[in-house]
């Protein structure tokens, strides 16, 4: 397998998600759209370090993928609290903090 | 007596009174002006003392001290004071006091408790003197901004009814003139570091360094604009009639009289010394911005009808006769510069604290709501009309001096320069004999009439207040009329500053000996024969 | 001329000066409790400076070269500029202080009369006094800057006399036009005093007049001019001349010594002064000679349709002024002349002054001579004395005006050529003129049928107030001869202007003295044709020939002051105030309104959509990205 097919594939992912994350309202969706996005940035890196025979990038992927997890906890508590207020999970009827 | 740290204790004492005053609790407003009083005064003693330990033949500098204080920067908290700043610092003693005696009995027009306005007032002193003292470019900087806080608070809590436009107008404008300062500061240190091999602020070194013209420019334009700001110059003027007429008239005493000093200052130690051949190829300029100013402001004057605008733009005026002598590049005319900025501080220092003392009594600014004030009020008179005389340079006075050595020695070297501004003398006797004339002369008339009719204080418009009564109005059967002369309070507050116009006015030359070292060392700095006038200047010279 | 360190009593001449000023030192700081006692310390004073000055003189004159300076003290020392403070006595500033102090302190006596009931009688004093001190420093004074001083303190003495009676408008505004018009010639000195810094390196008498000859012509020229315009200024001369009958708002004895006597005249001393630098530059000269020559002619027509005492007797002191210009501008032949007819003129001016105040203190402070009429029966005293000095003014035969004025119409001819017979004939003229208007003033005043308004009641005025009149009558008919016959000034002068220069005497003597009467006798005859023969209506006639408004209106001079000056002065000031507030200040005011105006536009950017932000991020990163691209592959 070359390189090439796990960059597109990566690519794809980001893609899809960068997509997700503009056009969805849900905020579930969203937040599922920005995992997507670090996936594969992870997949990019663990093909990377393969690639070159390191470590680094798979332990990186490591790291991106704890923060990753942190950031659901706290996220998902938002949304919650934001759905319990307003009975809406859309990110645009959360729009109070601007000029 | 050398050894003793005086600057140092110039800029700690009032720093630490300012602290102790802010500290008071707020009903204790009586014990905070009598602390800021007795602190100013010990300032002012210190600043005497500094001046006997001073000797005029020695080092160009004296009196130094120095402490590392950002040594990875090279920036050191250097004090030291050639003739020219101790002048000033004599300046900032003498007038702080007055200052004081003068805000006696301001009230706060806005929420703030009195006692900040004396934390304020202390604090500015320490700056003021931080300002001049300092020999270090950085620290010179680091002053150069600290003064503009104590100052917006003066302007912005304790103002006229437009005090937070005029105070946050003083503020940014003055900022960015010290932006761009800091700028040129930083250029200098890495010329400094560049040419070195390591980086310093110090004064000393700094005018050692051959810098390329081309930078020389560069660096020349920033300090001039914070200078041309802080003057101010015209057209980078506007910012100080505001200021001038909304701040209280403490304030605007020390923002005519010292601060805007820092600017001229400035430009005879820092620019001309640091950068002689910018000073040099741009002095034209300079100059052309100064004449102008002196007719323009002169004119505005004349067109004023509030009377704080209008001394304002009187010492817009008279800060373009200061450029003029500094940027005419001979001794004379340099000297004449330096007398100048300490006469037109106590001069127009006088004519500000007496216009206080006259719109205290009236409640209003506008000239013409006053008309034959002499008649009621013949010593308030006498005064303003010294003032004023002062202020349109009348032999005898001390402003005569410094006006007639900027006027001469500015001839041989820019003739064209000198005469268009030697028409502005005209110009200010107008502005003064007309604003005499509208309120000291004619009948009695305007506010001051009303406010005879209306029943006594202590409700009426803020007369002068509790220490003219007490000394005036013994339990008197019949209504006394609310327009008085001059209180004992008022008498001692301007008789110091009257006593010095006469005075150095007849006998300047300890003044002038005082400093002329000074400008000497200064005037070769820049290149320039220290010892007179005639061929210094060569080919550049001539208009 | 060797001027050598004072001894003795000179080396105290500073005295003269400190006498006078310590009095008004002690009466303006003492307050009310010198209320009682401070005119007299005043005159006191002025008296003592007289006979010091008198004392000093006699001992100028004991003195080989006659001149003896003191130094005081180091004024001004920087650089290449040294201005040392000292005084200079020599035969001309003896003459000046034996005039100023003179006539000063017989101005004081009069004035505790006039003065007695007016509430600022101590400040009047004090000013008057402050004044003697600064006439006397400024004739005293050896360098120009000294002069300076003097000059401005001058200036400011006779503001605040002018303005004494400051609630009046009218005093208060002359006052003010006084020292401004005063301020445009001290530009003049002031400039001059700037050159010869420049091109001499000193400002002292002794440097710069003993150097004239380093000066390139033009220099020399430009210098000249320079102190003229100075003098033009204080001396009310054309085109300066407007401010002087209206000083006359002050009170009469102010007019008597200063816009008389004493402070005007300081123009011509300071030419007589500069004399080196006017022999070096026959263009100056000339300049001076045509001021002179139409500030006679200007004063004398407009004093010939004057209504007020006080204006009629201003304008006659610009047209005697304009004299001793004339005299001045002839050079050597002219200069003892013209300080000779400053003298006699000082005597008779101030002792006519001090008769129109004695008139006006009779009739109520009216000044309108078209009310009077008649009063010499009820002022006798006044009457003598004044008509005296009315005699010696317009010149009659060996009075003290025709001794001096004689003098000047000769040396003007002696001239020769047209210019002579020119100047000549304009100084004729004049002497004709002061003979009309003079004569109409004495008799519209003490002549004729009482037209005095009802509550009029005239008496003549106190011993202290006649007494000085009478000395200085005494003075009007005697100062004449006594300087030209018995003690020749151009003698006592020498050691200032040279030798006397022998006369050329184009035209005879006799028969100068013979024309100039006859003249003045035509002045005389058309006066008394015109006002003495006929009733003299109690208002001025409105329907009069052009000549006569002109007249009226002093040949417009405030007039044009205004068109070309004050209204366009006016104008350009408030355009200034527009232009500050809106255009400079609006610059300002307009940056900070852009800045905070662009900030709340790109603050619309911050919408609170999440998505957008997402988007803005999105972009960004391909920016970026594409920006990396494009690096690695170009």
């Amino acid at each position: 397998m070359s390189l090439a097919n796990y960059l597109v594939l990566a690519a794809v992912l980001f893609t899809i998600g960068a997509i997700g994350v503009l056009v969805r309202r849900n905020a579930i969706v969203v937040f599922m759209c920005v995992e997507l996005m670090l996936n594969s940035v992870n997949l990019t890196l663990v093909t990377f370090a393969r690639a070159s025979g390191t470590l680094d990038g798979q332990v990186i992927a490591f790291f991106v993928m704890v923060v990753a997890a942190a950031e659901v906890v706290v996220g998902l508590a938002i949304i919650m609290s934001v759905y319990r207020t307003r009975r809406s999970a859309s990110v645009d009827d959360v729009n109070l903090l601007k000029y | 007596m050398s050894d003793v740290p005086w600057l140092l204790a110039m800029i700690v004492v009032p720093a630490v009174g300012a602290g102790v005053v802010a500290a008071l609790p707020a009903a204790k407003a009586g014990l905070a002006r009598l602390l800021a009083l007795a602190v100013s005064l010990v300032v002012l003693v210190l600043a005497v003392l500094a001046a006997l330990a001073f000797d005029p033949g020695g080092p160009r500098f004296q009196l130094t001290s120095s402490a590392p204080w950002i040594p990875d920067f090279g920036v050191e908290f250097a004090l030291g004071v050639d003739g020219i700043a101790l002048v000033m610092l004599l300046l900032v003693g003498v007038l702080v006091p007055v200052v004081v005696g003068a805000s006696w009995h301001e009230t706060s027009t806005g929420k703030r408790s009195m006692r900040t306005f004396w934390a304020w007032l202390l604090a500015l002193e320490s700056t003021m003197v931080g300002v001049f003292a300092a020999t270090d470019v950085f620290l010179f900087y680091v002053f150069f901004e600290a003064m503009l806080v104590p100052m917006y608070f003066l302007i912005g809590g304790f103002g006229g009814p437009n005090r937070q436009y005029a105070a946050i107008k003083f503020f940014l404008y003055s900022l960015l003139g010290g932006l761009v300062m800091l700028a040129a500061v930083i250029g200098l240190y890495v010329v400094s570091n560049s040419q070195l091999g390591e980086g310093t602020f110090a004064f000393d070194a700094l005018r050692q360094l051959d810098i390329d013209p081309g930078v020389q420019k560069l660096l020349f334009a920033g300090f001039a604009v914070a200078f041309a700001i802080k003057a101010p110059l015209v057209p980078f003027h506007t910012w100080l009639p505001d200021a001038g007429a909304e701040a209280p008239i403490g304030g605007a005493v020390l923002l005519v009289g010292v601060l805007d000093k820092v600017g001229t200052f400035g430009f005879l130690r820092y620019c001309l010394p640091l950068f002689p051949d910018a000073s040099r190829e741009l002095a034209p300029w300079v100059l052309t911005l100064a004449v102008i100013g002196i007719l323009y402001a002169a004119l505005l004057a004349v067109g004023q009808t509030d009377l704080k605008r209008l001394v304002s733009y009187t010492s817009i005026a008279h800060f373009g006769f200061i450029a003029l002598g500094i940027f005419a590049f001979s001794t004379e005319a340099a000297t004449g510069a330096v007398l100048y900025m300490v006469n037109h501080g106590i001069a127009t220092g006088l004519l500000f604290v007496v216009v206080g003392m006259l719109i205290a009594r009236g409640g209003s600014r506008r000239i013409a709501d006053y008309g034959g004030v002499a008649s009621r009020a013949p010593l308030l008179a006498g005064v303003f009309l010294l003032a004023g005389l002062a202020s349109l340079a009348l032999p005898g006075t001390n402003s005569f001096v410094s006006e007639f050595l900027v006027l001469i020695g500015s001839f041989p070297n820019r003739p064209v320069f000198t005469v268009v501004a030697t028409v502005g003398i005209v110009l200010a006797a107008l502005y003064v004999l007309l604003v005499y004339q509208r309120t000291m002369h004619g009948p009695f008339r305007g506010v001051l009439v009303a406010a005879e009719d209306e029943p006594p204080p202590p409700s009426a418009p803020a007369p002068d207040g509790g220490g003219a009564t007490a000394v005036l109005t013994a339990p008197a059967p019949r209504r006394t009329a609310p327009v008085r002369d001059l209180s004992r309070r008022e008498l001692a507050v301007v008789t110091p500053l009257v006593a010095l116009v006469l005075l150095l006015g007849f006998f300047p030359q300890p003044l002038i000996a005082l400093v002329e070292p000074a400008v000497q060392a200064t005037m070769s700095d820049a290149g320039v024969d220290p010892a007179g006038t005639s061929p210094a200047v060569g080919e550049g010279g001539t208009d | 001329m060797e001027t050598v360190p004072a001894t003795g009593l000179l080396s105290a001449s500073w005295l003269l000066i400190a006498l006078p000023l310590a009095g008004a030192a002690v009466l303006l700081l003492g307050g009310r409790r010198t209320d009682r006692w401070g005119h007299l310390l005043a005159t006191a004073t002025v008296l003592a400076a007289f006979v010091l000055g008198l004392l000093c003189t006699v001992q100028l004159a004991g003195l080989e070269g006659r001149s003896a300076g003191v130094e005081l003290y180091t004024f001004i020392s920087t650089g290449s500029l040294d201005v040392r403070a000292g005084l200079l006595l020599d035969p001309l500033s003896a003459v000046f202080v034996l005039l100023i102090t003179g006539v000063g302190g017989l101005i004081h006596v009069y004035s505790i009369g006039y003065m007695a009931h007016d509430p600022g009688r101590r400040r009047f004093f004090a000013y008057l006094n402050l004044f003697v001190a600064a006439m006397l420093l400024l004739v005293l004074g050896d360098s120009f800057v000294a002069l300076y001083v003097g000059w401005e303190g001058v200036g400011l003495a006779s503001y605040l006399l002018i303005a004494f009676w400051y609630t009046r408008p009218a005093a208060a505004t002359a006052a003010k036009k006084a020292f401004l018009m005063n301020r445009v010639g001290d530009v003049g000195l002031a400039l001059a005093i700037f050159v010869m810094f420049a091109q001499l390196g000193t400002t002292s008498y002794a440097g710069v007049l003993g150097s004239v000859g380093l000066l390139a012509g033009g220099t020399a020229t430009a210098l000249g001019l320079l102190l003229l315009l100075g003098a033009c200024g204080k001396s009310g001369q054309f085109p300066l001349q407007a401010w002087l009958p209206d000083a006359m708002e002050g009170p009469t004895p102010v007019s008597a010594l200063i816009h008389a006597a004493t402070m005007v005249t300081a123009g011509v001393y300071l030419i007589a002064r500069s004399a080196p630098i006017y022999d070096a530059t026959p263009t100056a000269r000339n300049v001076v000679l045509v001021v002179g020559a139409l500030t006679l002619l200007i004063g004398a027509i407009a004093g010939c349709a004057q209504d007020d005492i006080k204006k009629v007797l201003a304008y006659s002191t610009v047209s005697q002024i304009g004299y001793m210009f004339l005299a001045v501008g002839l050079g050597p032949v002219g200069y003892a002349a013209g300080i000779a007819h400053l003298l006699t003129h000082g005597f008779f001016k101030a002792g006519l002054f001090l008769g129109a105040g004695s008139v006006m203190h009779a009739m109520g402070d009216r000044t309108d001579i078209r009310r009077f009429g008649g009063l010499a029966r009820r002022l006798p005293v006044t009457f003598v004395t004044f008509g005296l000095g009315y005699l010696a003014l317009i010149g009659f035969p060996f009075l003290s005006g025709y001794w001096t004025k004689d003098a000047i119409i000769e040396a003007a001819l002696d001239r020769g050529g047209w210019s002579g017979w020119l100047l000549g004939a304009v100084a004729v003229v004049g002497a004709g003129l002061t003979a009309f208007y003079m004569t109409r003033l004495v008799l519209m005043t003490f002549f004729g049928r009482p037209r005095w308004e009802d509550d009029v009641h005239p008496h003549e005025a106190p011993a202290v107030m006649t007494a000085p009149m009478v000395l200085l009558a005494v003075g009007s008919v005697a100062a004449g001869f006594l300087l030209v016959q018995v003690f020749p000034l151009d003698a006592w002068l020498e050691p200032v202007f040279g030798e006397p220069a022998e006369a050329a005497h184009v035209v005879a003597p006799a028969v100068v003295g013979v024309v100039v009467t006859a003249v003045m006798a035509l002045g005389v005859l058309a006066a008394w044709l015109v006002v003495g023969r006929r009733e003299v209506p109690t208002t001025a006639p409105a329907r009069v020939s052009p000549v006569v408004t002109a007249a009226r209106r002093a040949l417009y001079a405030d007039a044009v002051n205004e068109a070309l000056v004050m209204r366009p002065g006016v104008w350009l000031t408030r355009a200034l105030v527009f232009l500050d507030n809106r255009g400079v200040d609006g610059l300002v005011n307009g940056t900070a309104a852009a800045l905070g105006g662009s900030s709340s536009r790109l603050g619309r950017a911050q919408n609170g959509f999440v998505r957008s932000y997402a988007l803005g991020i999105l972009g960004g990163a391909v920016l970026v990205a594409g920006a990396l691209v494009a690096g690695t592959t170009a």
